[in-house]
C-alpha cells in the first residue's frame, strides 16, 4: 500500500500521541457526534432498513463468491461500450499502468476525484516521480494535499482540521499550487469553500486527463457509478478528454437493479442524507458527451488474499460509507492517522491487515485497535461483522497459522511481541487447574500488595503501558467467603 | 502469465471452499425491501418531491404548462442572466419570452466558453420524490452533462406527474444504463469543514426546479 505510511509506529504508540492532542480530539468529537445523530435520523426515515441491509449483504456476498465470473463480465461489458480494461495485480503495476496512460496523452497534469483506491496505491506520489502533477479536487482532499498532510477519515479526510487551521493552510499554500487564496480570507466555511471553488475551477477548465475511482461497477452493463456532493467529481468525469478509473475488484455488483439497494443505503450511512447531491453513471464512452477515451484499471493489491480467508473476506463487502468510523469510541479518541493506513477506524482495522498482511508492527497491532463494543457492526449497511473479524485476526497474530499472501498459501508464525502473553495465559490455565496453587498465590498477592509496582516489569511492561494494573484486594475473595459466608452473619 | 490470468487464478483458488452448485443470483438476493415507502396519490408524490427538493436547498416553482414561458422569463430576469445555454431539443416555446442570448449546446465549445454563460435551462428524464432527486440522461431536452455543471445557475423543468416516481427502485427501472446519467439532489454542497453544510462548491450554486402541470 501507500509508501506514505511506511514506518508507522504500532497503533498504541500512534494513538498515545493522538489522544494528548486536545485540538484533534475536539475536532473529532464535534464531527463524529454531529454525523452520528444525523445518520440515525436518516436511517429511521426508511422503514425497510433491515431488509435493505440484508439485501446489500447478500448482493455483495454473492458477487464475491463468483467474482471470477463477474470480473470477466465487467471486462466484456466495458470493452463493448468503448472502454479499455487493464488488470493490476498490485499497487506498483496499477501505478505503472496509469502513469503510462497519462504519458500517452502527452499531458503533465491530471485532475482527480477523491478515491480510496488511488490513495491506497500511492498514485499521486508515483505520478509525481514521473513528472506528472495530480490535483486533488475534493475540498477535504485539497486541504490534505495543500497541508502536506495525510487523510484521517474515509469520507471526510480533513475531519481532524478545524476551520481556523484550514484558513491558515489555504493562505499559506494555495499560491504554490495555482490561484492564491483571496485577500482577507476568513474562517467561515462558505468563504473557504468559495476560495476552493476559484482555486480549482481554473484547473478543471484546462484539464485534459481525469483520474477517478468508482463506488460501484455494474457487471451486467459495464456501468461505473461515482457518488459525490461537490460537483468536483462531475467536473473530472466529464470535462477531460481522457478518463482513467482505478477500481478495486470488490466494487462489482451483478446487475443494474442492485443499485436500488446501495443508492438507498450508502448516502444515508455516510453523509446522513436522503441522497447525495450528485451521482454520475457512465458506460464506456458516449459520442460527443464527456471523455473520448476511457480506461478502467481493475485492482487486486491484496484483495484476492483477503477473499481467500473465509472469515475475513466479508471485509470486501465494504462500500466505504464510514459509518463505523463515526460511531467508534476508539477512532473518536485516537483519530484516523493512528491506524497508519488510508483505511482508518474499525473497517481499517480489519481491512489493512488483510490487504497488507500482518508482517509489520502497525498491521499486527491493528486488530487490537478496538474495544470490541460492536457499534461498528450495528451501523454497517452491509452487515460486516467487524468484531468477529477482529477476533479472528487477533488469533492469527498471536497463534500464527495458514494465510494467503500474493496468491500463495503461507504458514504464519506467531507474532513476536505476544510470547509473554501466551506464556502468561498458559500459566493462568495451569493455576486455575490447581486450586491449592491458586489459593496460595492469591494470599501471597494480597499480603504483598503494598509493594506492588504500578506497571509490570520485563515483558509485562507492554501490557501495562496502555492499561492500569488492577489493584489486588486486601483479602482474596475465597478467604472472605469462607470467613463470612457472603456476609450472612453480618460481618464484612 | 498476464495479470489478468494471475488475478482470475487467485480468485478461483481463493474460492475453492465455495460449492459448485452455489445458489444462483436470482435466489441469492432477497428482494423483500419496499418498492416505495408509504402510499401516496400522484399529487401527494409531486408534493413530496417539492418538499424534499426544497429541503436540500433547491428553489421550487410550480406552474401550469401555459404559464411556463412567462415564469422562465421572470426567473432569468430576476437573476439578471444575459445568456442561456439551450439543449438542442428544448421545446422552443419554453424560452420564447426569455430575454437573453441563446447559447447552443455544441460539442466544440470549450469549458471556458461554458463558464462565461450565466444560466442553463433543461428538462429531465425522471424525478424521485422520496429523495428529492432529478435525473438527467442526456436526452435532447437535457444536452451534454457539462452544460448543467459549469454555469452557476440551472433551471430544470419537470413535467408532473408524468416524470415523477416515488422511489429509487422505480427510477432505476425507467432509466437506460447505456446513457450517461447525472442524478442531482439540490445544488452542489460540501460538509468537509467541520461537517457544516455549505451550498455551492463546484457545480451550479443555484438550482431552480419548475414543476409543470
Amino acid at each position: 500500500m501507500s509508501g506514505t505510511y511506511l514506518g508507522m509506529p504500532a497503533f498504541p504508540e500512534a494513538a498515545r500521541a493522538a489522544v494528548r492532542d486536545r485540538t484533534l480530539r475536539g475536532n473529532l468529537r464535534h464531527a463524529t457526534h454531529t454525523i452520528r445523530a444525523k445518520r440515525a435520523k436518516a436511517v429511521t426515515e426508511v422503514s425497510d432498513w433491515a431488509e435493505l441491509r440484508e439485501a446489500g449483504r447478500r448482493i455483495k456476498d454473492h458477487t464475491l463468491r463468483h467474482l471470477d465470473r463477474y470480473l470477466v463480465r465487467v471486462e466484456e461489458a466495458v470493452t463493448a461500450a468503448g472502454g479499455t480494461v487493464h488488470w493490476a495485480a498490485d499497487a506498483d503495476e496499477a501505478n505503472r499502468i496509469v502513469t503510462a496512460l497519462v504519458e500517452e496523452t502527452g499531458e503533465s497534469e491530471v485532475v482527480k476525484v477523491k478515491s480510496m483506491a488511488t490513495q491506497e496505491i500511492g498514485l499521486n506520489e508515483a505520478l509525481e516521480a514521473a513528472g506528472i502533477r495530480a490535483y486533488e479536487t475534493d475540498l477535504a482532499e485539497l486541504i490534505v494535499q495543500l497541508g502536506k498532510d495525510r487523510p484521517s477519515h474515509i469520507l471526510v479526510p480533513a475531519i481532524h482540521r478545524n476551520r481556523g487551521e484550514i484558513r491558515d493552510i489555504f493562505r499559506a499554500e494555495m499560491s504554490e499550487w495555482g490561484r492564491p487564496a483571496p485577500e482577507g480570507l476568513t474562517d467561515t466555511p462558505a468563504e473557504l469553500a468559495e476560495a476552493a471553488r476559484l482555486h480549482l475551477r481554473e484547473k478543471f477548465l484546462r484539464a485534459k486527463v481525469g483520474v477517478s475511482g468508482a463506488n460501484f461497477v455494474v457487471a451486467e452493463t459495464g456501468t461505473l457509478v461515482v457518488v459525490e456532493s461537490e460537483g468536483n467529481g462531475r467536473m473530472c468525469l466529464t470535462l477531460p478528454e481522457t478518463l482513467i478509473s482505478v477500481v478495486g475488484i470488490e466494487k462489482i455488483v451483478p446487475t443494474w437493479r442492485d443499485l436500488e439497494v446501495f443508492l438507498q443505503t450508502l448516502p444515508r450511512s455516510s453523509t446522513a442524507e436522503r441522497m447525495n447531491p450528485y451521482t454520475s453513471m457512465w458506460t464506456g464512452t458516449t459520442d460527443e458527451d464527456g471523455p473520448r477515451t476511457f480506461h478502467l484499471v481493475l485492482l487486486d493489491n491484496g484483495r484476492t488474499d483477503t477473499l481467500a480467508d473465509e472469515v475475513g473476506r466479508q471485509a470486501l463487502r465494504c462500500i466505504r460509507c464510514s459509518a463505523c468510523l463515526n460511531v467508534c469510541p476508539v477512532y473518536e479518541r485516537a483519530g484516523g492517522h493512528a491506524y497508519g493506513s488510508v483505511y482508518p477506524g474499525p473497517i481499517g482495522a480489519i481491512l489493512s491487515p488483510q490487504l497488507r498482511g500482518t508482517g509489520s508492527d502497525i498491521d499486527a497491532s491493528l486488530p487490537y485497535a478496538s474495544s470490541l463494543c460492536g457499534a461498528c457492526y450495528e451501523v454497517c449497511p452491509v452487515a460486516i461483522d467487524i468484531p468477529e473479524v477482529l477476533v479472528h485476526l487477533r488469533e492469527r497474530v498471536v497463534q500464527g497459522g495458514p494465510a494467503t499472501r500474493r496468491g500463495n498459501k503461507v504458514l504464519l508464525k506467531p507474532a513476536k511481541g505476544h510470547a509473554a502473553e501466551r506464556a502468561a495465559m498458559r500459566a493462568a490455565q495451569w493455576a486455575f487447574a490447581h486450586p491449592g496453587v491458586l489459593r496460595t498465590g492469591q494470599r501471597l498477592a494480597s499480603r504483598t500488595r503494598r509493594f506492588h509496582p504500578r506497571t509490570l516489569p520485563g515483558p509485562g511492561r507492554a501490557w501495562t503501558g496502555s492499561r492500569d494494573l488492577p489493584a489486588v484486594p486486601a483479602e482474596p475473595f475465597r478467604d472472605w467467603w469462607q470467613r463470612t459466608r457472603g456476609g450472612e452473619d453480618g460481618t464484612k | 502469465m498476464s495479470s489478468r490470468e494471475r488475478i482470475l487464478g487467485r480468485v478461483r483458488r481463493a474460492l475453492a471452499d465455495v460449492p459448485r452448485d452455489d445458489t444462483p443470483y436470482e435466489r441469492a438476493v432477497p428482494r423483500d425491501y419496499l418498492r416505495e415507502h408509504g402510499e401516496r396519490s400522484a399529487e401527494e408524490t409531486v408534493e413530496l418531491l417539492a418538499e424534499n427538493l426544497a429541503d436540500y436547498r433547491a428553489i421550487v416553482h410550480r406552474c401550469a404548462d401555459g404559464e411556463l414561458p412567462k415564469l422562465l422569463a421572470r426567473l432569468m430576469a430576476e437573476r439578471g442572466s444575459r445568456s442561456v445555454l439551450v439543449p438542442p431539443g428544448l421545446p422552443p416555446h419554453w424560452i420564447a419570452a426569455v430575454d437573453a442570448t441563446r447559447v447552443p449546446d455544441r460539442a466544440g465549445s470549450t469549458p471556458h466558453e461554458l463558464d462565461r454563460v450565466d444560466s442553463v435551462i433543461t428538462g429531465c428524464a425522471v424525478a424521485i420524490a422520496e429523495t428529492g432527486t432529478i435525473v438527467l440522461d442526456g436526452g435532447p431536452d437535457q444536452g451534454r452533462r457539462r452544460i448543467t455543471l459549469v454555469p452557476d445557475h440551472h433551471i430544470c423543468v419537470v413535467r408532473v406527474p408524468g416524470q415523477v416516481v416515488s422511489s429509487v427502485p422505480q427510477a432505476l427501472g425507467r432509466l437506460d444504463p447505456a446513457r450517461p446519467l447525472t442524478w442531482i439532489s439540490g445544488p452542489s454542497a460540501t460538509s468537509d469543514i467541520e461537517l457544516d453544510r455549505v451550498e455551492g462548491v463546484h457545480g451550479p450554486r443555484t438550482l431552480e426546479v419548475v414543476l409543470v402541470d
